[in-house]
């Protein structure tokens, strides 16, 4: 048995037990990063010195009597959009590229005071802004299961890093399907809590209505240990959610009885890959085995079209992207060339000139885009034609979930229309790259915790991720029912060929 | 209302972004600008007439915090990654010019 085989969970009960030291966890962990990630690319920055210092902190605690934490020695990795006082926080942008932050992130303290070693900081696409990690300014984060295929994303980083088995469990974060995309794309369990579960004290923001953080794991249990020491309220978060947080972990291997499992029809059409509709009917199947009643919802507003050419069209992903961009363009304001950051190294003209040579040079092509069309839905003529309209349409999504919990307790959708694609593949055209979310962005626009955990493996050996959504705040039962699956069907824990013992890349 | 999505157009809303135009790039945003505007276009297939905006899932309003004095950055910290300073302040070009 080696370290890694061990779950946090069960790493962390090792180092309380005394049967694995913090420091032993950490340098095998640093040693996995250093012989895999040159090829995978999951880490912006790995600090082994510190992580070495605060797992000699976890040992001599214990060798103390002192209490450990839940977390007592295990190796995370964390967003490299979640700001810690040491190292960097780039969010894989040159605007950031030297950016030491004067403060750490709420769920970078609830870490470590629940014992857990941060290792580093996992590559994103800039500012969050993307759906495969090929947006970095570091370069691609590549996908552990076949390296000519990207990890999914934003939080490719996150994913990748836990898939390849070098770390038990990351943080990413969730605008649109950031954690739970690159979750299925890689075979890992990928939690986004209902909106202000989480405090997003500390995270760089993208869209901040939307904007969630959220664990990787490889197992539906990690995820739920990870939750509750991240979750809660939050007084420097004025959204955050102060709503007591129930214990993720009670009951967690007890089936849920008389669950009612939604399936959405507008979810189950042509514009999902024949394969993954099939498992998903599996996975379907298996509740049904295990006591759970299936019944058909419809979420009108989340409906996809398919033109004649196969071109894929939704009310919902036109609407995201409009509150999105909306809100990025207004919280990237902020990157001006004069408090932190890039600032252009030519000598500008005025202070005008100074913000937009900062900007174009600091900013990559998919953030200026997305700048600069938000900027234009907010503009004077435009703003009720797209901005208010779309908020609008926002109501009807989150209305249409509201009816469907009136049916049922969990709804089990798809991750992403399609399994992970090759680098490259859909570059050169940023409307495809949107329609990856089409399945996922609904569930931030009505604020609602989704759970994305492995289904199965395709015919090419590749992850199938499924989703079950539940009404704002049912983390508890959400995982519960992801939890149920996993047991049932004993997909869990899934290891790509480089990931296991002398696999190499 | 996307259609008519012209170069001139993109370098007006690239001012308003604040982003300096790369102009090689001008006719290219101004196509992929003109598709995902339209794109978005979808929306006005939806009546919406009767509906209230949604601009927050929770609906929060007037968070108040306590009104306990805490730690805040010194302007050391707050001043460490400036890209220029001077003293305790952030250096800029000159504010006043015809560009505004």
């Amino acid at each position: 048995m080696s370290l890694e085989d061990l779950s946090a969970m069960e790493l962390a009960g090792a180092v309380a037990a005394g049967k694995v030291g913090a420091v032993e966890a950490a340098r095998h962990y640093l040693d996995v990063i250093q012989r895999r990630d040159g090829q995978v690319h999951a880490f912006n920055q790995v600090h082994p010195e510190r992580a070495l210092e605060r797992a000699a902190a976890v040992d001599a605690d214990r060798a103390a009597g002192r209490g450990l934490g839940p977390l007592a020695g295990v190796p995370v990795g964390v967003k490299d959009n979640i700001v810690t006082d040491f190292g960097l926080t780039t969010c894989s942008s040159r605007m950031l590229a030297p950016f030491h932050s004067p403060y750490r992130a709420t769920v970078v303290d609830r870490l470590e005071q629940a014992g857990a070693v941060i290792v580093g900081k996992t590559n994103l696409d800039e500012f969050a802004m993307g759906s495969s990690t090929e947006n970095s300014a570091f370069g691609p984060t590549r996908n552990p299961w076949d390296l000519q295929r990207v990890p999914g994303g934003s939080s490719g980083g996150s994913a990748a890093a836990v898939a390849a088995y070098e770390v038990p469990a990351a943080l990413g974060s969730d605008t649109g399907g950031s954690i739970r995309q690159p979750a299925a794309f890689c075979g890992v369990v990928g939690f986004k809590p209902t909106y202000g579960r989480v405090s997003r004290f500390g995270l760089v923001a993208y869209g901040s209505s939307l904007d969630q953080i959220g664990p990787l794991a490889r197992d539906v249990a990690d995820a739920a240990l990870l939750t509750r020491i991240i979750a809660g309220h939050d007084p420097r978060d004025s959204t955050s959610l102060d709503v007591p947080v129930e214990d993720y972990l009670a009951d967690l291997e007890k089936p849920l009885e008389g669950l009612r499992i939604g399936l959405p029809r507008e979810f189950y059409t042509q514009a999902l890959d024949a394969e993954i509709a099939q498992t998903l009917r599996q996975a379907a199947r298996t509740y049904e085995s295990r006591g759970a009643r299936l019944v058909e919802v419809r979420l009108p507003h989340s409906r996809i079209d398919v033109d004649a050419q196969g071109q894929l069209s939704s009310y919902a992903v036109a609407c995201y992207y409009i509150v999105a961009m909306a809100e990025a363009s207004s919280n990237l304001a902020r990157y001006d060339g004069v408090h932190y950051g890039h600032r252009t190294p030519q000598e500008p003209q005025d202070i005008i000139d100074l913000y937009c040579r900062s900007r174009a040079e600091g900013f990559g092509p998919e953030v200026q885009r997305r700048v600069m069309l938000g900027t234009y839905t907010l503009s004077a003529g435009y703003y009720d034609a797209y901005y208010n309209k779309a908020l609008k349409v926002r109501r009807l999504i989150k209305n249409d979930f509201d009816r469907a919990f009136e049916q049922a307790d969990v709804l089990l959708c798809p991750v992403a229309p399609t399994t992970a694609f090759r680098l490259g593949e859909k570059t050169a055209d940023p409307l495809t790259m949107y329609l990856e979310d089409i399945y996922t962005i609904s569930v931030n626009l009505a604020g609602l915790p989704g759970l994305s955990l492995p289904a199965g493996l395709s015919k090419t050996s590749l992850p199938i991720g499924m989703q079950l959504i539940g009404p704002v705040c049912s983390e508890h039962r959400l995982l519960r029912a992801g939890r149920m699956y996993e047991l049932a069907s004993g997909v869990r824990r899934l290891r790509p060929e480089m990931a296991k013992k002398g696999g190499r890349p | 209302m996307s259609k008519d999505i012209q170069a001139d157009l993109v370098r007006h809303i690239a001012r308003l972004s604040r982003i300096a135009l790369d102009e090689s790039r001008a006719d290219e945003l101004a196509r992929q600008f003109a598709d995902i505007l339209g794109y978005f276009d979808k929306l006005q297939e939806l009546d919406t007439s009767d509906v209230q905006p949604l601009v927050h899932p929770m609906e929060l309003s007037n968070v108040f915090g306590a009104d306990d004095p805490h730690a805040s950055l010194t302007p050391e910290e707050a001043l460490a990654n400036a890209p220029q300073r001077d003293g305790d302040f952030y250096r800029v070009p000159k504010v006043i010019g015809d560009s505004l």
